[in-house]
């Protein structure tokens, strides 16, 4: 009892300077690209991230690498802030006006966290485009917002892994359980269905919201895919962000295999470790935010939801690596047709 | 030095980190603070030097941005968060109780606010109380659970707290969805409870030439004026410092020292019960979601550290982290990383502890002196050793 009273005021400075160093180094350098040229007459696009920021490897990652693209093509600049655990509604709001304020235009906030706050700055700036990642609330003349068909994309690689599996039972492993989450969760679940009714599906989130360590903790990836994979699954969807790591060395250690999320995680993986990537979910966060940027430029932008899905190929699966069949991937590719014509609508909750 | 003396001379470090000023001190406490601020700039300084950034570029900034009148209503809004989770902390440190669910605590409270908020509605006069009511009792009975296995079972507080705080987690993702307390909104991905009624919308004050502040902020400066109150004026107050201190004197001088732990935890809870409110009454969304602030219990345990656990100190200290934060936001436009603020933010905290010791040690040695020299004068007619006799008056400041 003393001993922990006595480490106390020392434990709370170490925790403070330990989440800084755990922090990752996200924001030192503006577009890469773009910075390159220091006439940038094309002006400024800012990119508000969520929590973990760039260098999370996922879903921040690809919408910088989506500005960075449109930026440079426009010969324009990026700047970047991050959120932070404490940010309240207002302190988002603070984020987003400075940025406007700074004359950024556009200005692209990632994650639907930003949602109130884009609600409240939006209209103080009327000519300012504003965009935002995975939600459809904000209803202002200036706002767009990018969303995407993450069931439809998680419904092919649950067919992936339904075709693929050698078991007859695969798993879903998601970040932190929210409604964004469970889309793919259940999009997984009907594809494993439509694909092979006999093969189980067993679900797991690393945790619980407000807690979004789930998102990147690689131990608690690793130990949840023990889990599955101890309990006879063969093939995991991992939809968590940063901790797919953990998900990866599960499966290299078990000798199973893994399908990656948001990005092609077979590219962006370090080999040999990606050789247990069969397939990855495509969410192109990077695709929703160049169009968008590109439409501001070229004046063909509107307001409201903009939704990215098979059809536009907002969303899919991957095949690099070469590990699928060909049969695998042309029952998948007839279930895209499907989708795409309406044939088979795949269900955005589970159950 | 033996381990014995070790472990003293470090609870009596831990005691006086925690413990409150007296008056006969301030001065001595105010030259702490200056010199753990000092300090602090002096690391910020260095830090934004090593990345290559002027430091008259920063303060250009910050003049610019943090000290504007939107800056001024922006830090005394979120202040009052943290100021209410700094008052929290102070509680449980009177009795060197470190109550880390103050996270936990607050939102349950805040997420039942909000349900009721939703589901009921009375008039403003009538609805504000209720729903401030509704946030106290639950995170008060919240903040029981750990106060009963401390005082029952002697389970650290700091241990259940933790845990609780992932049980909290846990009670609320259950019934935050929809098909209980939760409301799906079509298009969002947002879990949040359903929009709250109108008179449960506390109105701002409006201050003319700066902007609105949170209308719960006033109720954050009367628990602050109440906790000074009751802390330094009431029976209550000094028992729960005596039986803090000394918990085997309390109890021989009539205050059983489990009550106390109990009273106090709860107390501690009931004032994390209001963390929630300015947000949830004063901003716009008005219903509680997974966008409310994570993390404060570890904000309010380091502001009521440098707070040196008084109303008015725990004010400054909640003013001070916001404006660090503050300033964070046009650093991370110019490609300073955010993660600067928080080891600025550590560095305070460390400096405080490590100017008291400073500071004390000094009063520590001057009094040795007086004493030294009052027993030199009365050596002549006894034999009492100088140093026993300095022990005393050294006591009276740990």
């Amino acid at each position: 009892m003393k001993r922990t009273i006595r480490s106390f005021a020392v434990a709370v400075a170490a925790a403070l300077t330990l989440s800084a160093c755990g922090g990752s180094d996200t924001s030192t350098d503006s577009a890469d690209g773009a910075s390159d040229e220091p006439s940038s007459d094309g002006g400024t696009v800012a990119v508000a991230y969520d929590l973990g920021g760039r260098g999370d490897g996922g879903f921040n990652d690809l919408a910088y690498a989506g500005a960075a693209a449109a930026a440079e093509a426009q010969g324009a600049e990026v700047t970047e802030a991050t959120a932070q655990e404490t940010d309240t509604d207002q302190d988002r709001a603070a984020r987003l006006e400075l940025m406007a304020e700074s004359g950024a235009n556009p200005v692209v906030t990632v994650g639907y966290l930003y949602a109130t706050a884009l609600t409240e700055v939006a209209p103080k700036y009327p000519d300012t485009w504003f965009a935002i990642v995975d939600d459809a609330t904000v209803d202002q003349p200036n706002v767009v917002g990018l969303t995407f068909a993450a069931n439809e994309g998680s419904f092919l690689v649950g067919a992936v892994a339904a075709l693929e599996s050698e078991t007859g039972s695969v798993g879903f492993i998601g970040g932190v359980d929210t409604e964004l989450i469970n889309e793919f969760e259940a999009g997984f679940v009907a594809g494993v269905e439509a694909a092979d009714d006999s093969v189980e599906v067993s679900s797991s989130y690393l945790t619980q919201p407000p807690d979004f360590a789930g998102f990147n903790d690689p131990t608690r990836g690793l130990e949840s895919a023990n889990g599955l994979y101890d309990a006879s699954a063969d093939i995991v969807f991992a939809a968590a962000g940063g901790s797919n790591a953990g998900v990866f060395d599960a499966a290299e250690s078990a000798g199973t295999k893994v399908i990656g999320v948001d990005s092609d995680q077979y590219e962006t993986t370090e080999a040999p470790l990606n050789e247990v990537i069969i397939s990855s979910m495509l969410k192109r966060v990077d695709v929703g935010v160049q169009t968008f940027i590109e439409s501001v430029a070229d004046g063909s932008v509107e307001a409201g939801e903009r939704r990215f899905d098979l059809s536009t190929e907002g969303v899919g699966y991957s095949t690099s690596g070469d590990m699928l069949s060909e049969e695998t991937i042309s029952a998948v590719d007839a279930l895209a047709e499907q989708v795409i014509s309406g044939e088979i609508t795949v269900p955005t909750t589970v159950g | 030095m033996s381990a014995g003396t070790l472990s003293g001379r470090l609870d009596a470090l831990v005691r006086r980190v925690v413990s409150p000023p007296r008056l006969t001190s301030l001065a001595l406490h105010l030259l702490a603070v200056g010199i753990a601020l000092v300090f602090a700039v002096i690391v910020l300084a260095g830090i934004l030097a090593a990345y290559g950034t002027a430091p008259s570029a920063v303060i250009e900034v910050v003049g610019e941005y943090a000290l504007t009148p939107a800056g001024w209503v922006a830090m005394v809004n979120k202040g009052t968060t943290y100021y209410l989770a700094g008052l929290a902390a102070a509680i449980g440190f009177r009795m060197y109780l470190f109550n880390i669910g103050i996270d936990g605590q607050y939102r349950l409270g805040v997420f039942a606010a909000a349900v009721v908020g939703a589901a009921v509605g009375l008039p403003m006069v009538l609805q504000i109380p209720l729903l401030v009511l509704t946030a106290c009792v639950v995170a008060g009975a919240w903040a029981a659970i750990a106060a009963h296995l401390k005082a029952s079972r002697g389970v650290s507080e700091v241990i259940s707290t933790i845990m609780l705080n992932a049980v909290a987690t846990g009670v609320i993702a259950f019934l935050i969805a929809p098909e209980r307390f939760g409301a799906a909104e079509e298009g969002s991905n947002n879990t949040q409870t359903a929009l709250m009624n109108e008179s449960g919308w506390m109105p701002a004050i409006h201050v003319p030439g700066l902007g609105e502040v949170y209308g719960f902020t006033v109720v954050a400066v009367l628990v602050g004026v109440l906790f000074w109150v009751v802390t330094e004026r009431t029976r209550f107050g000094f028992e729960q410092r005596a039986s803090g201190a000394a918990p085997r004197a309390a109890l021989l001088g009539g205050t059983d020292p489990r009550r106390m732990v109990v009273l106090t935890m709860v107390a501690s809870g009931v004032v994390a019960g209001l963390v929630g409110l300015p947000e949830l009454l004063g901003a716009t969304s008005h219903r509680y979601g997974i966008s409310f602030p994570a993390g404060l219990a570890w904000v309010g345990l380091s502001i009521a550290i440098v707070g040196r656990n008084h109303p008015v100190g725990v004010a400054l200290g909640a003013l001070l982290w916001v404006f660090l934060e503050r300033c964070a936001l046009p650093l991370d436009l110019i490609g300073i990383p955010t993660e600067v603020v928080a080891v600025v933010q550590a560095t305070v905290v460390l400096a405080v502890v490590t100017s008291y010791e400073l500071v004390h040690g000094m009063s520590e040695r001057s009094a040795r002196r007086r004493a030294a020299a009052f027993a030199r004068g009365r050596a002549d007619t006894t034999e009492a050793p100088a140093e026993t006799a300095a022990e005393s008056p050294a006591e009276e400041h740990a």
